[in-house]
């Protein structure tokens, strides 16, 4: 079946799900929620501390054909991921088991060769990486992965379309009773925005932690009246992990002067006074948008209400110079958003469901002016790949991009024309995973390109004397340095659902064919 | 060959930015960063033996990329070197917009170049007097005889200081303020402004001294240089912002313009704008405001 998208899906991975139909087209709908089966704890325990993680997931009635869930607070430094599928399928031998993650990377690695001996049978994740990517793509999985927006998460979750048997939550410090956070502790991961919603929802939560701190626990994200066991490890995750070399600011002067023309097009909107909201990126010209927004907002003298969503240091000193009320912050990326999470009453937790979950009565991202991300690739209809690779390999996360594209009034798309000798701007991306319709504007360092459907937007800029190029003008570019890539070849067989915000199916990914010349 | 547009001698000039011939990386998209010129660079950044190298790409930057209308001038080995002559023939051949001729220091310098140029135009068919010449200025020898050089040919658009050997030569090192530069700068600004020829202060070297360099294009500005070579993309904002007029400027020129427009049948010389005395100077710097201010897209006026 062909979607608004232009994407044939077949009926047989549509299992109940609607085809993509446009940004908005299930608004409206009603929508049951699904509320988790919990034990209740009437009578007082002394503890909920067990001895290990095994004791506690025997507890918790971990059995063959569950679906366990965690967090990825700490990025690439997560311990607890790695260690929960191994005690589930090496120490208690379970079969059938099915991970619903918040990404998936290097630190999960163990988790390709228990996808390949068949021990883990299904994924569901808003990200996948490194080797799980790899293994996924040669279609070793036995289910196709399911491959959601961090607010198609939450939705799906709180639809009761993915049930959560255990969730282990990872943080930084803990009360024996479960009152737990991503600070106060001896590895701290800033905001868990990302365990939140899971506390809420799964049937068991097991927090895990390295830190025990003394009850109760204040304040905390996870409170105590949704965890059923605490577990006590060496090291929950390595926060130096955390701050990937991406968060660094740019000195490329390729990126900053994207990132200038980003700075240009926001400052043409009329969105943009006193009290706009916005979001980026870690990426290079997307983190080098605070310095140049910094400027334009002093010159105006105006301040931003809110930063929304994944959060580095360069936000944390546009608020510690009074440029941004508030902080909502979903995941830190650097120890600078990891200490000023910490110190700053403004910068303030955000839940996964609160950030960007088309599923409830009105996400943070519903009220987003502008939002700056970056893309593998762009089509010339303004569909956006970020989760596939030129080769056709899952190898990343479409995280809150599509949420933020949808919800904010103006999507901003920054990223260089080619990347080496692959053209970014291209006929027709590889997959998509953030439709068109929620795209605004491209920024590259060839130029800059409206999608059609915003003559307002084109109308700023023609009056702030931003020059602006057709989005086809771009693309043919990109052939003419680089030239047009020769169609990637597939097997028939579906490895990964793209699953749109809203439930819909956007794309699929299929079986990568070993390239022959 | 990707054709290009004539060049035109007078041209908004703020910023020239270098670029080593020899790596095509660089000459690939130079032109996308926004600087009104590129000097792809055939001199000093260049190793001895990778000469050739530098010109063949060099000659095959030009025949496929389109630069648009970013202005391609090329700096040419001095004329103490065995490379010069070869040199100028690639740029011509290439169709390049100008010439940087480094080390120069008299009028019979640029008369050489200029007879190397004139021949090569012929030998590739290239339209007579295309070639447009610039002179670097980098000695004492160069710098007192300014004058002269900027008057000793029609195909010269301006004269730039180099202060990168010049300062050897004057014993002298960078100083805060610019004291050690300032005759210099001066000399070649009166020189050029009497040849009725445009001028250019060096490159600032010290990429991350960002303040440092901001003092010296500041006080370029002020000294009446119409632009500043640079080395770096990053630099480009700030002179740009520098050597294009302010709206206050603008704003005043425009006021100039309209009052000699009311006053001229009137057949009053002289009189006060903002209690200002103003006279016929006046006008033609006003009228040189709005048209540069045009020029660089930031004045919309009808003037």
């Amino acid at each position: 079946m062909l979607n608004a998208v232009k994407r044939e899906i077949p009926e047989a991975v549509l299992a109940g799900r609607p085809v993509y139909q446009g940004k908005y087209a299930r608004d409206g709908q009603r929508l049951h929620k699904a509320a988790p089966t919990i034990t209740q704890a009437i009578k007082p325990k002394a503890t909920k501390l067990y001895a290990s993680l095994k004791a506690a997931c025997e507890a918790c009635g971990a059995h063959d054909g569950m679906t366990f869930s965690f967090h990825t607070e700490y990025r690439n430094g997560d311990k607890v991921a790695a260690l929960a599928a191994k005690v589930l399928i090496e120490d208690l031998g379970l079969k059938d088991i099915t991970v619903a993650a918040t990404s998936l990377g290097d630190a999960q690695a163990n988790f390709a060769q228990y996808i390949e001996n068949g021990q883990i049978t299904g994924v569901q994740t808003s990200g996948v990486r490194g080797v799980i990517g790899e293994a996924i793509s040669a279609g070793k999985l036995k289910t196709p992965a399911v491959i959601r927006s961090h607010g198609g998460r939450p939705r799906a979750i709180a639809a009761g379309e993915v049930h959560i048997d255990i969730a282990f939550l990872a943080a930084a410090s803990s009360d024996e009773f479960g009152n737990a956070s991503g600070i106060n502790g001896k590895n701290n991961c800033g905001s868990l925005g990302f365990a939140i919603d899971d506390a809420h929802y799964a049937d068991h939560v097991i927090v895990v932690t390295d830190t025990l701190a003394d009850f109760p626990n204040e304040p905390a994200a996870i409170n105590a009246v949704d965890v059923d066991a605490v577990c006590v490890i060496d090291q929950v995750g390595d926060a130096s992990k955390i701050a990937t070399k991406e968060a660094r600011m740019t000195q490329d002067p390729r990126e900053l002067m994207m990132a200038q023309d980003v700075a240009k097009v926001i400052a043409a909107s009329p969105d943009f006074k006193d009290g706009f909201s916005f979001q980026t990126g870690v990426g290079g010209p997307s983190l080098a948008v605070n310095r140049f927004l910094e400027q334009a907002m002093t010159a105006r003298q105006i301040k931003m209400s809110f930063a929304l969503g994944g959060t580095s240091k360069a936000i944390c000193d546009l608020q510690d110079k009074g440029l941004v009320k508030y902080i909502l912050d979903t995941q830190d990326f650097d120890q600078g958003a990891i200490a000023h999470f910490a110190s700053e009453p403004r910068h303030l937790e955000c839940s996964l469901d609160q950030y960007a979950n088309p599923g409830n009565k009105g996400a943070f991202v519903n009220n987003l002016d502008f939002v700056v991300l970056s893309a593998l690739e762009v089509d010339v209809d303004f569909n956006v790949n970020v989760v596939t690779g030129s080769d056709g390999v899952l190898r990343g996360a479409p995280g809150g991009h599509p949420d933020t594209a949808a919800g904010a009034k103006c999507c901003i798309i920054v990223t260089p024309l080619t990347r080496g000798r692959m053209p970014t701007v291209c006929d027709s991306v590889v997959t998509v995973t953030t439709p068109g319709d929620a795209v605004d504007v491209l920024v590259t360092d060839y130029g800059i390109a409206v999608n059609p459907a915003r003559p307002d937007i084109i109308a700023q800029l023609d009056a702030a004397g931003i020059k602006h190029v057709t989005i086809e003008a771009l693309r043919d570019k990109a052939y003419a340095l680089v030239g047009a890539p020769d169609p990637l070849q597939w097997e028939d067989r579906v490895v990964a659902v793209v699953e749109g915000r809203d439930g819909s199916v956007v794309d699929v990914v299929r079986q990568v064919k070993p390239f022959t010349f | 060959m990707i054709p290009r547009p004539t060049p035109q001698k007078v041209r908004i000039r703020r910023s020239m930015m270098f670029m080593n011939a020899q790596k095509p990386n660089l000459l690939k998209d130079a032109y996308i960063y926004g600087v009104d010129s590129i000097i792809m660079d055939l001199e000093d950044a260049v190793a001895e033996n990778q000469k050739d190298s530098a010109r063949f790409s060099l000659f095959n930057a030009l025949k496929h990329i389109d630069y648009g209308d970013t202005e391609v001038i090329v700096r040419i080995n001095g004329l103490d070197t065995p490379h010069w002559q070869e040199d100028v023939r690639v740029c011509v051949a290439a169709g390049v917009d100008g010439i940087r001729i480094a080390k120069c220091e008299s009028a019979a310098d640029v008369h050489a170049v200029e007879d190397a140029v004139a021949a090569a135009e012929k030998e590739f068919g290239v339209t007579p007097g295309r070639t447009l010449l610039m002179a670097a200025l980098e000695s004492p020898i160069g710098i007192m005889h300014a004058y002269e050089i900027c008057t000793a040919s029609k195909r010269l658009f301006g004269a730039a200081i180099s202060a990168g050997d010049l300062r050897k030569s004057l014993h002298v090192k960078i100083e805060q303020g610019g004291l050690e530069m300032f005759v210099a700068r001066s000399q070649v600004v009166m020189a050029a402004r009497a040849a009725g020829v445009q001028c250019f202060d060096t490159m600032w070297p010290n990429l991350d001294d960002q303040a440092g360099f901001e003092a010296e294009t500041l006080q370029a500005r002020k000294l009446g240089f119409d632009g500043k070579s640079l080395i770096n993309p990053r630099q480009i904002a700030f002179v740009h912002q520098t050597f294009e007029p302010t709206k206050a400027e603008i704003a005043y020129a425009e006021k100039l313009i309209r009052s000699f427009n009311a006053q001229q049948d009137s057949g009053v010389g002289v009189y006060t704008v903002d209690g200002k005395l103003v006279d016929v100077p006046f006008f033609d710097d006003a009228r040189r405001v709005l048209a540069q201010a045009k020029e660089i897209g930031i004045y919309h006026g009808e003037l």
